[in-house]
């Protein structure tokens, strides 16, 4: 094998990252804390800069964290199942679908909550659609899957679009932040993460058969994989994983599409690998993402969605220069 | 085989075979049997159905009608993953994207022989070590595919059918890229599998290899038409020019039946 640093090392390397990303995103902001207060707080001391770690930052941290995850498993997932580099979670129309249904409920005043609903819904939905669409013949190329996809996007962007010109002065800057993906609304997280350990044990059996799936339909086949089923699969837990992180943070640029990529400059494209190496370093780059997002121009927070892509554009340009010379 | 031992049943098995591609019948009533140690070509004009006869013989695609057992049994009867431990296709186009080393190209081939939660053993990778050198390219076991020649891709991923070990093997125009030397050394090497008591099937276009190294042979006309039996009983210079539309001439050069466009 070729030298590529071994999975021993490549996943609790990147865990510790993700541990120690949490720690400083606990610990920055208006109110500085130190380790000590951090440990306080976890230990459960009521003091204020206790509760301010363990009411507002854990939860918007961990948000992230399991967001930014899910996404790049997603990414990882998309990839594979359109047989293409440059996919990524939102490829397909999950996010499209989302967006209309939270702005939808945010447009006309409902409350964080029922916009979250909403998004989850409206991600479901252009699921079914373009599943539906898709599979109308009973084909299931990539490129009908994926033409379908973008379609149903763009459609979802025009509703938006539509939706912003229509909508009231006092709810646009929450639609536009809800837009670009901000983790500072994340109430209850903890699901998330749940749902990325889940989706992450439950692809490691499948993963060597999307090592054969990523050479090809035919060859797969051949090689005994069930490849409608496992394109199915595929299919609705990239979708699942990206509504729920939509619904979570908003619709997050770049991490879905670049750290697989960066993943697999390092570790190659083994799936067993690439997979639950892709949810430990997208959680931890989107934490740091977040966290500088509130640091950069502090008192005024970006979304961190903006951070993602301003890092995320010219590291893409890069890869892809590299990649095609 | 020793004598009063039942012969076994053909590795591969085909009985009123019909296939239907297209909005049209690409052969009626197809009847093989192919032995280990035989190889078998496929020829016939573009379009005429090669790559749906293999595909169809590989269980990959439904028949029309009729019957094709392999090893004795249906595919219906056998999981995708017991038949692929006993037949490998070879696609007529080697689909590539993502980068990864020769070697582990080459370990896919291993898949159906290792479980769903087990990884490659020592074993598999001494397997796969040993099909690169067995098409010369073992050099090349690091380099990234994607930067290999067609030729050089082409010979990985027939070593990644070896690694398979199947005892049939479907090859979809094997000597696609490969320059002369290669074309006769890959010709030769599935030779040598049969010899060692594997099944060949091959679709090619170069009618002088296919008399030189097929035992029998299947010419479809294009026109639902088909031709099976023999290698030089189907190679005959009338029906390969009403099947490919173009007259030939036969020859002999140093014993071996060689055609010539006219």
């Amino acid at each position: 094998m070729p030298a590529r640093p071994p999975v021993v090392v490549v996943l609790p390397v990147l865990l510790v990252a993700g541990l120690t990303a949490l720690a400083w995103a606990l610990v920055s902001g208006e109110a500085r804390a130190d380790w000590s207060s951090l440990l306080a707080a976890l230990g459960g001391s009521a003091s204020f800069d206790a509760t301010v770690i363990r009411e507002l930052r854990l939860p918007r941290a961990v948000a992230a964290y399991a967001g930014g995850g899910l996404l790049a498993v997603a990414g990882a997932l998309m990839q594979v199942l359109l047989r293409n580099p440059l996919a990524d979670p939102y490829v397909l129309g999950v996010s499209g679908g989302a967006a209309v249904g939270a702005l939808g409920a945010l447009s006309i005043g409902l409350s964080t909550v029922a916009a979250d609903a909403s998004a989850f819904a409206g991600a479901l939905a252009a699921m079914l659609l373009v599943f539906g669409l898709a599979r109308g013949d009973g084909s299931w190329t990539q490129t009908r899957l994926l033409l379908t996809g973008v379609i149903v996007a763009a459609g979802c962007g025009a509703v938006v679009t539509l939706m912003l010109s229509m909508a009231h002065d006092a709810r646009v800057h929450s639609m536009l932040f809800w837009l670009m993906g901000d983790a500072s609304a994340a109430g209850r997280p903890w699901p998330a993460l749940g749902l990325l350990a889940f989706a992450v044990l439950a692809c490691l059996p499948l993963a060597r058969d999307l090592n054969v799936l990523a050479r090809g339909d035919l060859g797969a086949r051949a090689l005994g994989v069930a490849v409608d089923r496992l394109r199915v699969a595929i299919y609705v837990l990239a979708s699942l994983l990206t509504a729920t992180a939509v619904t979570m943070i908003g619709t997050v640029g770049f991490v879905g599409l670049i750290v697989p990529h960066l993943v697999r400059l390092a570790i190659g494209n083994d799936q067993r690998v690439l997979l639950p190496a892709s949810a430990l370093a997208g959680g931890a780059l989107l934490v740091l993402a977040d966290t500088a997002a509130r640091l950069v121009l502090s008192p005024l927070q970006l979304p961190v969605g903006v951070l993602t892509a301003l890092i995320g554009v010219p590291v893409f340009l890069f890869l892809l220069a590299r990649h095609y010379r | 085989m020793t004598p009063g031992e039942a012969k076994p049943a053909p590795l591969l098995e085909a009985e009123a075979l019909a296939l239907f591609a297209g909005g049209r019948w690409l052969c009626a009533d197809l009847a093989l049997r192919l032995h280990a140690g035989e190889c078998l070509a496929v020829l016939g004009p573009n379009g005429s159905g090669k790559t749906t006869l293999l595909h169809t013989l590989a269980g990959l695609r439904d028949p029309g009608a009729g019957l094709i057992r392999l090893q004795g049994r249906g595919y219906r009867e056998r999981s995708p993953r017991a038949t692929a431990r006993l037949r490998a296709l070879l696609p007529q186009i080697q689909p590539e994207q993502f980068s990864c080393s020769v070697i582990e190209s080459v370990l896919v081939g291993r898949h159906p022989h290792v479980g769903r939660w087990a990884w490659e053993s020592r074993a598999d990778i001494e397997i796969a070590q040993a099909a690169l050198a067995r098409v010369g390219i073992d050099h090349l076991a690091h380099r990234d595919v994607l930067s290999l020649s067609g030729g050089e891709r082409q010979r990985a991923a027939i070593a990644a059918l070896l690694a398979q070990q199947p005892a049939l093997y479907l090859l979809d125009e094997p000597l696609n890229h490969l320059d002369l030397r290669f074309q006769i050394q890959t010709l030769e090497l599935f030779r040598a599998l049969a010899r060692d008591g594997a099944g060949v099937v091959m679709v090619l276009h170069d009618i002088n290899l296919t008399a030189r190294f097929a035992d029998q042979a299947i010419l479809l006309d294009g026109h639902g038409g088909v031709l099976a039996g023999l290698a030089r009983e189907v190679l005959q210079p009338g029906r390969l020019a009403d099947a490919f539309g173009h007259p030939l001439i036969r020859a002999e050069v140093d014993g071996h039946a060689v055609f010539v466009p006219r």
